[in-house]
């Protein structure tokens, strides 16, 4: 018992990092952050700075009466979930037994039989038909030209990272090759192709070209591990863009190409041609998504579905199991760059002119963001979180400031990954993932880690 | 036998041990980078034997295993199974073959179920058999309670039955088990090695690397001791066992 006094802390120590401060209170931290909010909100709906005087409108904000009103609600909420917050609770226990009880005694019954999930999809599918008749003109624009495609691309990137596993951030590149492919094969480019082709011809021939190119670029590259592929597919996707917006004779360079051909077929007897409406393009999105999905659904359940689940969890495991890692991976790569090429094939046909500054690296991060959010794995998730992050920004145009746009978007993402990060409608084993990262029994991050280290 | 291979190398022939060997390595060279981690090691395993593999820390026993199932392939030398060259064929092939490997540090899908595990170990087969299942169950009948439990939460000593579990799924004439008793308790080692008995019985070789020298030999009909990535000693498991040199390293001199 002569230990070194001088060493050993004294006691008191323990007992001062122990001790917190009233300030250091969980309840007054929690209201210290209501308070910035309530600044952050005020700043954000007020006034909108001007270039010449940047600091007249943050003043403006803190005078006016929009902070008084940010600070009255936000800490009016604080309050009354500090202080009544369990007789709150239990009133909405007590409501919400009521109300969700039964409907989920009916949604129990409604899972467990068949007939009721075929209708419930059936009706979905009816609904989905007949959007467009339901809705502004503007809206089918967002429908047709937004979300149609982005749920296409992500249908495909969700391959990739919610399957595999592997982190994609260069996924626009097939996007651009496709719709390129689409200007090309029917001679909207400066260089002629060997034969002009219908648009619905080049889907097939698009599907092959992004599937090489995800083999060409895969190849080489999928026994990196996650971080270091998100890179190369970054520089990619660059590589990509500069080819696109450089080689002059044969894009087009900046200006890209103009007046493609739309949409036709002719059968002899009848023939029909999409022209600027929206609607007939939807249908035929749809068509595509509808098929897309029941392929990847039946190829989620099927060995290959199981072994890219393997991959994910443990690559030597995999290996010992019997899975062949490298093809594997190589064949979810290609598939989800031909998901990807589809989409860009319908969107050049769709618009009618492509130039490099639609397939910019930022659209490879949203269509990221698009699947993380909706949730990783899951097709539903994948269609809801495309759907909602593209909607909410065009939605936003009319409520707010143009330039706030994107900032209500990422103030949204910020938000969603700390308090759900599975996404909205995750999938059963992402739901596994996060819950044993809690208990610190697995990580987390599906991409890339693998828990043994060492790869063979 | 209770194992019916799916693919056997053309012209394999059952043999006993004193025929053609299950699984010989001829003079393995195996390098990590500049590093040499075998230099030279050559055994043999016949078949329906239990051979044990033992050695100090970092003599070479997993990188020999994961040469002999494919995970590595050596720079120089020869991996035979029923005396045909394998080496060169990926782990994911060599699978077919039916050789079967435990890797060290168990590696179960973490965050599948443990059903979920199992059925992939079975992948190689076109479709699971349903009678390996109940085998797999009966041997390790925590499994079976918990067979719906996501497996990364399970405790080490069931992801170890796990891991095994696994892979008989697929089948394995030969069974490669690295440290199947790391970081168990006693008791639990005991049961272990139980079942690995009960499995050889059942028709499966086993191939075992073990720290647990004493459980190893007392179970194995042969051992190797492994030293710096070349074999320095073979003989009978029960001559091991009583040799005052694996004694002294291995055992411990002063345990009786
Ligand atoms: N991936 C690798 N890269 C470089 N060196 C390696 C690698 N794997 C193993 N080695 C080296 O090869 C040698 C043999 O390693 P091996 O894993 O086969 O030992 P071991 O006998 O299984 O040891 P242990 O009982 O500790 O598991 C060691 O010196 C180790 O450092
Ligand atoms: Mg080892």
């Amino acid at each position: 018992m002569s230990a070194d006094v001088s060493v050993r802390k004294p006691l008191s120590a323990a007992a001062r990092l122990r001790r917190r401060r009233w300030y250091q209170q969980p309840r007054w931290q929690r209201l210290f952050g209501m308070v910035v909010l309530a600044v952050v909100m005020a700043q954000v709906t007020g006034e909108q700075g001007e270039r010449n005087d940047l600091f007249h409108a943050i003043q403006a904000n803190f005078q006016s009466t929009g902070i008084l009103v940010w600070l009255a609600v936000l800490v009016g909420i604080w309050a009354v979930r500090e202080f009544f917050g369990e007789q709150v609770g239990t009133q909405r226990r007590r409501l919400g037994g009521e109300i969700a009880r039964p409907v989920q005694r009916l949604l129990g019954q409604v899972r467990g039989q068949r007939a009721y999930r075929w209708g419930g999809l059936g009706a979905l599918l009816v609904f989905l038909i007949i959007l467009p008749l339901l809705i502004s003109t503007f809206w089918q624009q967002v429908l047709v030209d937004q979300i149609g495609v982005y749920v296409m691309v992500a249908i495909g990137l969700n391959v990739v990272i919610g399957w595999a596993g592997m982190l994609d951030l260069g996924f626009i590149a097939f996007f651009a090759i496709g719709a390129y492919s689409a200007a090309f094969w029917t001679g909207g480019l400066p260089v002629e192709p060997p034969f002009e082709l219908n648009n619905f011809l080049v889907i097939p021939i698009a599907v092959l070209t992004c599937l090489i190119a995800g083999v060409l670029l895969g190849a080489p590259t999928l026994r990196l591990r996650g971080d270091y592929l998100a890179i190369v597919t970054l520089g990619f996707h660059e590589i990509v863009y500069l080819l696109a917006r450089n080689l002059n004779e044969f894009t087009g360079g900046t200006r890209g190409a103009q007046q493609l051909d739309k949409f036709s077929v002719d059968l002899g007897f009848w023939s029909y041609d999409w022209e600027l409406d929206p609607q007939p393009y939807y249908w035929v999105q749809l068509a595509a998504i509808v098929i897309v999905l029941v392929l990847f659904i039946r190829l989620e359940h099927s060995r290959v579905g199981r072994a890219w689940t393997a991959i994910r969890e443990d690559e030597v495991a995999a290996a010992a199991t019997g899975v062949d890692t490298v093809r594997f991976k190589l064949l979810a790569f290609a598939i989800g760059a031909s998901t990807s090429g589809v989409a860009g094939v319908i969107y050049a046909s769709k618009q009618g002119f492509i130039n490099p500054e639609q397939f910019v690296v930022m659209m490879s991060v949203l269509a990221l963001a698009y699947v993380v959010f909706g949730g990783m794995g899951s097709i539903p998730g994948v269609l809801l979180g495309t759907a909602v992050l593209v909607w909410l920004p065009e939605y936003l145009r009319d409520t707010v400031d143009a330039q706030d746009r994107f900032l209500y978007l990422g103030g949204l993402l910020v938000v969603m990954m700390i308090y759900r990060p599975q996404g909205l409608w995750p999938s059963r084993r992402r739901q596994h993932e996060l819950k044993m990262a809690e208990e610190g029994t697995a990580g987390a991050d599906a991409l890339g880690a693998q828990p043994g280290g060492a790869q063979s | 036998m209770s194992t019916e291979v799916e693919r056997k190398p053309e012209g394999a022939a059952d043999a006993g041990p004193e025929g053609t060997p299950l699984l010989e390595l001829r003079d393995l060279h195996v390098y990590y980078g500049a590093i040499e981690a075998l230099k030279g090691v050559s055994l043999t395993v016949g078949e329906g034997e239990v051979v044990a593999l033992l050695g100090a820390n970092g003599a070479g026993k997993s990188t020999t295993l994961k040469t002999a199932s494919g995970m590595i392939q050596p720079r120089d030398g020869q991996v035979l199974l029923r005396g045909e060259r394998v080496d060169g064929i990926k782990s994911h092939e060599l699978v077919q073959f039916g050789i079967g490997h435990v890797p060290e540090g168990r590696r179960v899908f973490a965050r599948m179920t443990v059903l979920e595990n199992l059925r992939m170990g079975a992948y190689r087969l076109k479709r699971p058999d349903p009678a390996d299942l109940d085998r797999v169950f009966t041997l390790f009948p925590r499994l079976a309670d918990r067979r719906k439990q996501v497996s990364g939460t399970l405790s080490g000593g069931e992801q170890q039955m796990l891991a095994i579990g696994r892979a008989l799924m697929g089948k394995p004439e030969l069974l490669l088990l690295d440290e199947p008793s790391m970081g168990l308790a006693p008791l639990i080692v005991q049961q272990i090695f139980e079942i690995l008995r009960e499995i050889n019985e059942q028709g499966t070789t086993l191939l075992l690397v073990e720290q647990n020298a004493s459980q190893a030999l007392q179970l194995a009909n042969r051992g190797y001791v492994l030293e710096t990535g070349a074999v320095v000693m073979s003989d009978e498991a029960s001559a091991l066992l009583s040799d005052p040199r694996v004694r002294a390293a291995y055992l411990g001199e002063t345990i009786e």
